[in-house]
């Protein structure tokens, strides 16, 4: 990358205010979504999958702020019931994708030699194979449902993690505390554990946040196109897949409010991730930008 | 140039080789421990009804009761010699439903990506130019929600706008239902959408990376150097410091091709075009391994292809490389 860290003093300054804007613009924004998520289950005394034919495909209004969709069931509740099931899928797959790249990481990192240039290439074949077709597959041979999901998205995500993990053992590998440790007689488990693993974790957990958005992503891709979760639990990509139907017939706003929160918590975790990243290391700064 | 180019050819098919390998062993390893029986995936209702000694003699049919390397290396011989065996959802051979419907999808990619890089180049340039602008505000904006929104989704407000309430161009398909024949202008009136939601889709990227690296070269000293000799503002962003700011797009564009694959099966489920990316949607709901594990394949494919291309094209593109030869 060629591009200078230098950057115009007033129009640093801008951005930089510009930044801190529309960071707290994301934190404020994930804050509602997340308090709506856990908390209008519990409040609500409404049922989001209650069918209401005489109410079916009312367009936004005082009583249904998102309209309903072909059932009479209100948008705006099953909003929320998705962006909890597709919020939970996407966590929990991106945790299962992050543990697998650090174990993959750590063992590449830790080993070297001949078990490094193997591990590197197996993570080069797997990016190799484009992830959504690969989940397809998986999905598609093993019977649909959160599982499987969660499976495809482990699968074919937890690269990214494999290589951050791997550069930083590396570097971690010269560091003096480590020969320090080495000569004070520890062993290889007690390193990992000890040393590597602490130093890890804020790069790992960061990992993770990152892989959210794109397991919910994952997760919503595989929904719309009827490989997801089962039809008839409100997730935003059921959601999307069942507003497509009634679009030809002019409803736009059973597939346009999902998609609206898909892409909401998506762009607020990556301002927010990006902005984290540029305090901790403003050398990234340019390359965050892609 | 034209050795050196030989030789990272050939490395690269020494490597592709043991990869696609491997892929084949995968997807062989996925399909043997699904639970799904395909005897009676390819019976459907008729399970019910077919006799067991008939679904028996299927399964011996497809070999399905030799040992498991024996039908690995059987397929695998299939595959080698082009016989990559009959959909069982299409029940047509897999060669000819890739042979069909190849074309369309390459024909929609193609256009896509000359599209996507004309529309990036000239709204990344803008945007770096106009710097801090309100341009600069709304294209740097637009990219990021593009980056984040599902492409299904932007497929879906797009089909709403321009074919449901202005009623300009069709939702989908190759042709009109009504039609018998396929004429070239009922299909570029198909086209017209998914190619602009395909390009648009994948266009965020490069947006931002022309931006960030036309930034960075009109920083540097034979920029200030160009300007002070006074040529033109054109001259100067375009001739200079674009084309330096140009060169890593190359390789970047060689690594995206697996966001394409991905793209295309959406784009193209969505507006119901016929090309080998939707087909592999309708494979997965009917879990047909043969037509899914032969497309699967051929995205691999288009992965190592297109980072080798783009290689190809740095060769080219790079005159140190071009005189001092790969590194």
């Amino acid at each position: 990358m060629t591009t200078g860290t230098r950057t115009h003093p007033s129009t640093g300054t801008r951005d930089r205010r510009r930044g801190g804007r529309s960071r707290r613009l994301a934190a404020v924004t994930l804050a509602v979504l997340g308090l709506a998520v856990l908390l209008v289950p519990l409040v609500a005394r409404l049922d989001q999958s209650q069918v209401d034919l005489a109410a079916a495909s009312l367009p936004p209004g005082l009583a249904h702020p998102f309209g309903t969709d072909e059932l009479g069931r209100d948008v705006l509740l099953r909003v929320v019931y998705g962006l909890r099931v597709s919020l939970l899928v996407g966590l929990v797959a991106a945790a299962v994708s992050a543990t697998v790249g650090t174990l993959v990481g750590l063992a590449a990192g830790t080993l070297g030699g001949t078990a490094d240039r193997i591990l590197m290439r197996v993570v080069d074949g797997f990016n190799s194979v484009p992830h959504l077709l690969f989940g397809i597959f998986i999905v598609a041979l093993f019977s649909p449902g959160a599982t499987a999901v969660v499976i495809s998205v482990g699968v074919t995500h937890w690269m990214t993690a494999a290589r951050i993990v791997r550069s930083e053992v590396l570097a971690l590998r010269s560091r003096p505390f480590v020969d320090a440790a080495i000569s004070a007689g520890s062993g290889r488990a007690r390193i990992v554990l000890r040393h590597f693993l602490p130093h890890l974790a804020p790069h790992v957990a960061l990992a993770a946040v990152l892989m959210v958005p794109h397991a919910v992503w994952h997760e919503t891709a595989l929904s719309f196109l009827g490989l997801g979760l089962p039809p008839h639990l409100a997730s935003l990509g059921n959601m999307i897949n069942d507003g497509a139907r009634s679009l030809l017939s002019g409803d736009w706003w059973p597939s346009l409010f999902p998609g609206l929160f898909i892409l909401l918590p998506t762009l607020a975790i990556s301002t927010l991730a990006q902005g984290w990243r540029d305090r901790t290391d403003p050398r990234r700064r340019s390359e965050l930008q892609l | 140039m034209i050795r050196a180019l030989a030789r990272m050819a050939v490395w690269r098919l020494v490597f592709a080789v043991p990869l696609l390998l491997a892929v084949t062993i995968g997807m062989f390893a996925l399909a043997k421990a699904s639970p799904f029986d395909p005897v009676r995936q390819y019976l459907g209702d008729r399970a019910l009804t077919t006799s067991p000694e008939v679904a028996e003699r299927i399964r011996a049919n497809w070999g399905l009761d030799r040992p498991l390397a024996e039908q690995y290396l059987t397929w695998l011989g299939n595959l080698v010699r082009g016989d990559l065996g009959d959909s069982r959802s299409l029940h047509r051979p897999v060669a000819e439903v890739i042979g069909d419907r190849l074309g369309w999808t390459l024909l929609a990619v193609g256009c896509a990506l000359v599209l996507m890089l004309a529309g990036s180049l000239v709204a990344g340039v803008l945007a770096a130019w106009r710097r801090g602008s309100w341009l600069d505000r709304a294209i740097t904006g637009t990219a990021y929600a593009n980056e984040a929104a599902p492409v299904f989704w932007t497929g879906l407000l797009v089909i709403w706008i321009f074919a449901v309430k202005l009623r300009w161009l069709p939702s989908g398909g190759l042709t009109d239902a009504a039609a018998t024949t396929v004429e070239p202008g009922d299909v570029l009136r198909h086209m017209i959408l998914p190619v602009v939601v395909l390009a648009f889709s994948q266009s965020s990227w490069l947006v931002l990376f022309v931006r960030e690296s036309l930034i960075g070269a009109l920083r540097e000293d034979f920029v200030i150097g160009a300007r002070a000799r006074g040529l033109r503002e054109r001259t100067v962003i375009l001739r200079h410091a674009l084309r330096s700011a140009l060169l890593p797009f190359i390789t970047l564009l060689g690594a995206r091709v697996p966001e394409l694959v991905t793209g295309a099966i959406l784009v193209e489920s969505v507006f119901s075009w016929p090309g080998v990316a939707s087909a592999s949607v309708q494979a997965a709901l009917s879990a047909d391994f043969p037509l899914l594990a032969a497309l699967t394949l051929l995205a691999t494919l288009a992965v190592l292809v297109g980072s080798l291309l783009a290689d190809t094209a740095y060769v080219f593109a790079d005159p140190r490389v071009r005189v001092l030869g790969v590194s």
